[in-house]
């Protein structure tokens, strides 16, 4: 018999493997859609071609801008770049960047259309389930009334089409199913199971600090779907937690998915957090948000933080989980790539939020300054199954790399 | 039937100004070309989990694909569907060449002339 490849199966493979895991690792709580094998395929390209960009593409976006953007830039200006706008300007006319990204945001686009593709296609179904789950409940608590803050409605944050609020009927639940199911795709399986890596890492940063803390009150700002409060409120059972945002159908989700998930204690209110007058001076003992400051004003942030202060109990503790601010220290390269979400994948606040001094912003809200507290953590996964980012030397995803700090004050 | 059509909200534009990296012609093509890369990787995962299953179920193994050498009539089968697949997929390419030898009237400029009295 004539054969180019060898009759014996190899030994060995040709390489360990070292990549996102197969999608169907991912949790299915009670509210998860149903996926095909076709649309779980997609996802599965999806983090890949996401791994793909951040491991071997954008490694060269930095070497191109050592190699030409800057000595090109300093040759035609006589000087160095002066700050991260200049850089990323530069930047746009390298065709390694222009490359990079045009495919990162192709892969985003592609990622809300397959994650859209799964919930529309059955949304009268996931529409019912989540209302036959949350109708008469009165842990969801919503208010039509609310006006949009001006930052949710003038862009659709993170490219993601009718972000957290809008709904294509009544009771619809789409968009954040949407949210939910396509976070594997946009992190490589980062985020863990439930893609609750952040709230883990929040549950554990706050029993490891703050051992004796047994908070009666938990408030989460800017919840969304509510996948980070969920460890929170499980490692605290006895608490009564409110998770708040202004996205209707993120809330009706929430709760809909916290029920089938076992997860009893947290109630889901419909509000804009730069004014929660309905909430009671000194009423909570633990306050935070995650990844949530970046996608606000600077207009609502001074009230988002006196509203922190002010429902804060004394002794309580508030603290906001983002990627870390740009400070003096970190390269113009590198806030530039930080950047890219701002400009490029509708983030706009991203940028303006990043460069501010958050210390000043809480001591202007009331916090003092000697009680102020900063640190770091790494998304909490599971890690048989899910790559680590606290161990992950491959990847610096600018932006989205799931490792966070946290900066709070203890009242 | 559901008031949602999932053919024309899947694909909805997110609100705000799309930017261009590339030529906006090259960077729309870029995009249809990873929606087909995606679509590919899709079938051939298909593909392998009918291989794996066939295997489990001892239909086949997956070795017999590996070392299957088609007999000379399924070898020319195999390739002549290449090649219609091939002409098909480069149709423009052959249509240009034609044209090299042709001095051929628009169909508009034959319209004006059908349209004269």
């Amino acid at each position: 018999m004539s054969s180019l490849v060898s009759d014996k199966p190899k030994a060995e493979p040709a390489r360990t493997y070292d990549g996102p895991p197969d999608y169907r690792v991912v949790g299915q709580h009670g509210m998860y859609p149903h996926l095909s094998h076709d649309e779980i395929s997609r996802f599965n390209f999806l983090a890949h071609m996401n791994r793909h960009l951040s491991t071997q593409i954008m490694p060269g976006v930095k070497e191109a801008f050592d190699a030409r953007v800057e000595p090109k830039f300093a040759a035609a200006n006589g000087r160095g770049f002066k700050d991260r706008h200049e850089v990323r300007k530069a930047l746009l006319k390298d065709s390694l960047f222009q490359w990079w990204s045009a495919l990162r945001r192709a892969t985003m686009e592609t990622r809300q259309q397959a994650g859209r593709w799964v919930t529309l296609r059955q949304a009268d179904q996931l529409n019912a389930k989540a209302k036959a789950l949350t109708e008469h409940d009165q842990r969801l608590k919503l208010n039509p009334d609310l006006p949009l803050p001006r930052y949710v409605e003038a862009i659709d944050h993170h490219c993601m089409p009718g972000s957290y609020h809008t709904e294509l009927t009544d009771g619809d639940v789409t968009g954040p199913c949407n949210y939910d199911i396509g976070i594997f795709a946009t992190t490589g399986g980062m985020l863990g199971r439930y893609n609750d890596g952040g709230g883990q890492a929040i549950a554990a940063w706050v029993k490891e600090t703050l051992p004796d803390l047994k908070p009666k009150r938990i408030l989460d700002i800017g919840a969304g779907l509510g996948h980070n409060v969920l460890p929170i409120a499980q490692a605290f059972p006895d608490a009564e937690v409110v998770a708040i945002d202004v996205g209707a159908p993120m809330l009706r989700y929430g709760l809909a998915r916290a029920k089938t998930m076992g997860v009893d204690n947290i109630s889901f209110v419909q509000g804009d957090v730069s004014d929660l007058s309905d909430l009671a001076d000194e009423s909570f003992d633990m306050i935070h948000s995650c990844m949530f400051l970046h996608e606000t004003s600077y207009a609502s942030m001074p009230k988002i933080f006196a509203e922190t202060h002010r429902l804060l109990k004394p002794g309580g503790i508030v603290f906001h989980v983002e990627q870390p601010q740009y400070t003096p220290e970190m390269p113009l390269f590198e806030q530039a790539m930080r950047d890219w979400d701002a400009f490029y994948n509708n983030e706009p606040f991203w940028t303006k939020m990043h460069e501010v001094d958050l210390d000043s912003w809480m001591v202007s809200a009331g916090f003092a300054r000697d009680k102020l507290m900063h640190s770091g953590v790494a998304a909490v996964v599971d890690p048989d199954v899910f790559p680590q980012a606290a161990k992950d030397t491959k990847q610096e995803d600018y932006g989205r790399k799931a490792a966070w700090h946290v900066v709070g004050a203890v009242k | 039937m559901s008031k949602i059509d999932p053919l024309a909200l899947a694909g909805a534009k997110s609100k705000g100004k799309r930017p261009y990296f590339l030529e906006t012609d090259v960077e729309r093509l870029t995009n249809i070309v990873l929606v087909l890369a995606q679509e590919l990787a899709v079938v051939r995962e298909r593909t392998d989990t009918l291989e794996r299953l066939l295997e489990q179920s001892g239909v086949l193994t997956r070795q017999e694909i590996e070392t299957f050498t088609p007999t000379k009539q399924q070898a020319d089968e195999r390739g002549a569907w290449t090649q219609e697949y091939l002409a098909r997929v480069f149709r423009v390419l052959q249509q240009e060449r034609e044209a090299l030898h042709t001095q051929e009237a628009s169909s508009e400029e034959v319209a004006d002339e059908l349209a004269k009295v």
